[in-house]
């Protein structure tokens, strides 16, 4: 169990020698490795960014999806199914913030509302029974603060926000602690195949594995061309969010969809678990891979849509403004391939759904592992981690008598707009995977994420990475 | 654990510890004034600059010296000043949770003085678009920066970019960042700013900042001028200055209502808010006005509370105030029978504008005003302007012609 960050690679051959090797530590790479981790294998997982869940991962929607609108019959609709339930059910027992608020697909003329029925059909047969037709009436009395115009809504539970970051850092410290290397600030750069290991030429050294494991999100394409393959391409596809204020949280109840149509798939308006209320995504086609900024067209037409289906959210400020890359590679599906010759799996193409999707897309991969020839021997449980409380839903730290009681650090609130303390942000600092910088740091706590973006609490959080960060030790 | 306070003010900023001084020295009992910073005294403390009055010898101070004195003046008086101390909602009526490391704490007191100051927007607020690089702060992020570490580069950079315009936030930002070393490549304003406002530092006015270019740090932001005309500035820092939003949180989770025009909470001439016995004084009312002037809004409150401590009932009717025409905002924004002063801020420099108060329809009063009021400070105008107000009337306005 080691996380590097820097230096060279562990040398010897003993320590860089794998089983396997996982490349790309999103939610998907972290939920392979995790998965592995069961098993008495030797297992890195390798991110060219300096932190987990740096790319697509850390900037999404952050919805749980039932996948009750995906194409029946593919992959993608039963790893959504599949993944739904087990992430439910891990974040329980791991303490990832998750609110089931249920979804509603909201008509806001004829053709929408006439898509409704079919959208309950094709749900149907994503096997989700429990949706229902809601009338205007109805819908008012759900959600108040709508619009004029609203006419019917679908209603689908089941959908629920989850927070993302944590996801991620939960499975990656799991498997950490588990025993899996995380070699950050790592990228691969060339892939020389070999038998029995292919050696990977990383920045910061050699690894030697037998097996490889592709969740290399937007890069899956150039990825697969180190190793000879040429199945995809991946087009990114940027989506900008708008994250309103907590005073706009009281403003909406559910999940609000749009109804898809031959305009496009229109924004949603969804709560977050942190208790804000989040606007988007735009979905433009682009060639760059990092072009994650914002354009003044991208927010000012999502200001005109959001204000359409909740007009009293544009009176509410703005917290933070993001773009995400999603991987879109042409096909309304996953590219999950094994490659047994090259004792190989590409898990590419993993769309908007794959947060919901990663624990069974990580059970589906240890399957094709063992089509390319690996014996993963008998299971064994994972470490137990419980992980810091970053919802709204129960009770964070400085609510808790006992514990400052206890430690008087988590009574001392430093990010007063999200209620960050000391305690926690220590906590983070010292944690098994440390935060990179203060970006990874805002993610493991909401430190510096709230109205003022910093303004009161920047100095001061600088200054206890200054103390406690890695930098310190 | 649950105590009771005679007064409890929260946020120890000038209009709070003025409020707090006022009240302890005329013996209104146990005044307590919680501060969530580790120290008290507001954003006067990271203010290196003048602007802050002068002591008795007539020497001006500056901002931490005003802030030291404030303290120690509410200190002198009786109060009871606790810092590290964070209100975190309302429990009931005059009833606040409070966690500090010592534990939850409920509050109760008898009149609450809401004195939280307000705080720039930030680039996110602002919607200015672009990648999201370090090194793109406030004037207040920037200066607490450089008080907590000095000078250092890796943080505040090497050449910086202010956005702001003719009002002394967007000084204060200029003044830090020279004082450490970084070069200021030019103020870049939304609204005219006549040449020369900031010395030798370009000022580009009439411009907006149409996206931040640049990974990791900053590498420059694209502007456009009024003629349509853009070009990118080369920097590795970025200070958004001003445009404030007051820090009514409190004031909204307890559901009091804010006025329209500077989203505080909306208070009558006496500093009350909507919910008898809880009061709002200082920049929570409107974004920021000179330390000495919420100070003496501080003071002015104390009496008020005094007068609520003493029995006088809340009033029942206050009519709105609002602006109309190139006027941003006007404070307070309800009035009661009590003529008061108002604050009112341009929207824009205007020139000799004439300005009219009238309340359903009829001026209440019509006068031309001699200077050229500008967007970076209030215009005060004397209580003779709101005499003869209504009470059970409609709202009163109060517009500009040029």
């Amino acid at each position: 169990m080691t996380v590097t960050r820097t230096g060279p690679l562990p040398p010897g051959a003993d320590a860089s020698t794998y089983d396997v090797v996982v490349v790309g530590a999103g939610v998907v790479g972290c939920a392979i490795a995790r998965t592995l981790a069961r098993h008495p294998l030797r297992v890195a997982l390798v991110e060219a960014a300096d932190d987990v869940g740096d790319g697509t991962s850390k900037a999404n929607t952050a919805i749980l999806h039932t996948g009750f609108d995906a194409t029946p019959g593919t992959l993608e609709a039963r790893l959504v199914r599949e993944g739904h339930r087990l992430l439910s059910a891990y974040a329980g027992e791991v303490g990832i913030p998750l609110e089931p608020l249920g979804a509603l697909l909201v008509a806001w003329d004829e053709r929408q509302q006439a898509a409704l029925p079919r959208l309950a059909e094709k749900a149907e047969r994503n096997g989700h029974r429990t949706t229902r037709l809601l009338s205007a009436v109805e819908l008012r009395v759900r959600e108040p603060h709508l619009g004029p115009g609203a006419r019917a809504a679908l209603e689908v539970p089941g959908e629920a926000v989850i927070c993302p970051w944590t996801t991620t850092l939960a499975y990656a410290t799991q498997a950490v602690r588990s025993g899996v290397d995380l070699h950050l600030n790592c990228r691969v750069e060339k892939v020389r195949p070999g038998d029995p290991y292919h050696r990977l030429v990383t920045r910061r050294g050699e690894l030697r594995t037998r097996h490889l494991v592709n969740a290399c999100g937007l890069h899956a394409d150039a990825f697969d061309a180190l190793l000879g393959r040429e199945d995809f391409t991946v087009t990114p596809r940027r989506g900008q969010l708008l994250v309103f204020d907590k005073f706009a949280r009281d403003l909406v109840r559910h999940i609000l969809l749009p109804v898809p149509g031959p305009l496009g798939k229109g924004v949603l308006i969804t709560p977050t678990v942190y208790g804000n209320v989040l606007l988007g995504p735009t979905a433009e086609d682009l060639e760059d891979k990092t072009a994650t900024g914002t354009t003044a067209e991208g927010l000012a037409g999502l200001r005109e849509q959001g204000g359409r289906i909740l007009p009293a959210l544009l009176d509410e400020e703005v917290t933070a403004v993001y773009a995400g890359l999603r991987a879109a590679t042409g096909q309304e599906d996953y590219r999950i391939a094994a490659h047994p010759a090259l004792r190989y799996v590409t898990v590419g193409g993993i769309r908007s759904t794959g947060l919901t999707a990663s624990l069974a897309i990580a059970e589906h991969v240890r399957g094709l592992l063992a089509d390319c020839g690996l014996d993963p021997g008998p299971e064994r449980p994972l470490a137990r981690i419980r992980m810091p409380n970053l919802g709204e839903a129960s009770d964070r730290p400085y609510r808790d008598a006992r514990l400052i009681a206890r430690e008087p650090d988590f009574g001392s609130i430093v990010c007063h707009c999200e209620r960050v303390t000391r305690g926690e942000i220590r906590s983070a600092l010292t944690s098994t995977i440390p935060p990179g910088g203060l970006d990874g740091l805002r993610r493991r706590t909401r430190a510096r994420g709230g109205r003022c973006q910093g303004q009161d609490c920047g100095a001061e959080v600088r200054a206890m990475v200054e103390e406690y960060g890695e930098g310190a030790r | 654990m649950n105590r009771t306070v005679d007064v409890l003010v929260v946020g120890a900023g000038p209009a709070g510890l003025a409020a707090a001084a006022r009240l302890a020295a005329a013996g209104a009992g146990r005044v307590e004034v919680l501060e969530r910073e580790r120290a008290a005294g507001g954003a006067p403390r990271h203010c290196a600059g003048p602007g802050f009055g002068a002591d008795a010898l007539g020497r001006p101070l500056d901002g931490p010296a005003y802030a030291r004195r404030a303290v120690r003046a509410a200190l002198r008086a009786g109060a009871t000043v606790r810092t590290g101390v964070s209100v975190t909602g309302w429990a009931g009526p005059l009833t606040l949770d409070v966690t500090a490391p010592t534990g939850l704490e409920r509050v109760r007191a008898r009149a609450v003085v809401l004195a939280t100051g307000a705080r720039e927007r930030p680039r996110s607020a602002r919607l200015v678009p672009g990648s999201r690089p370090a090194g793109v702060l406030t004037t207040g992020e920037l200066q607490r920066t450089v008080l907590r570490f000095g000078p250092r580069a890796e943080y505040i950079g090497r050449r910086a970019v202010v956005v702001g315009g003719d009002e002394p936030v967007t000084r204060g930002a200029v003044r830090s960042l020279r004082a450490a070393g970084v070069e200021v490549a030019a103020v870049v304003s939304e609204l005219r700013v006549r040449r020369g406002a900031f010395g030798s530092v370009p000022v580009l006015g009439g411009t907006v900042v149409t996206e931040v270019v640049g990974r990791g740090r900053p590498s420059g932001v694209a502007i456009r001028g009024e003629d349509g005309r853009t070009a990118t500035l080369r920097c590795d820092t970025v200070v958004f200055t001003g445009d404030w939003i007051p820090d009514h949180e409190l004031a909204r989770a307890r559901g009091l209502p804010l006025a329209p025009g500077t989203r505080g909470p909306a208070t009558d001439g006496a500093f009350r808010t909507a919910e008898p016995g809880v009061f709002a004084a200082g920049n929570l009312l409107r974004g920021v006005e000179p330390a000495q002037a919420a100070a003496a809004e501080g003071r002015a409150a104390a009496v008020a509370v005094l007068e609520r401590l003493a029995g006088r009932p809340w009033p029942l009717r206050r009519v709105p105030v609002k602006t109309e025409g190139p006027l941003r905002w006007v404070s307070p924004a309800l009035l009661g029978p009590e003529a008061v002063p108002l604050l009112v801020r341009p929207e824009r420099r205007l020139v000799r504008p004439v300005l009219t108060v009238a309340q359903d329809g009829v001026p209440l009063r019509r006068e031309r005003l001699g200077g050229s009021p500008a967007p970076g400070r209030s215009l005060r105008l004397p209580p003779r302007w709101t005499t003869g107000v209504d009470p059970a009337g409609g709202p009163v306005v109060i517009s500009a012609a040029e």
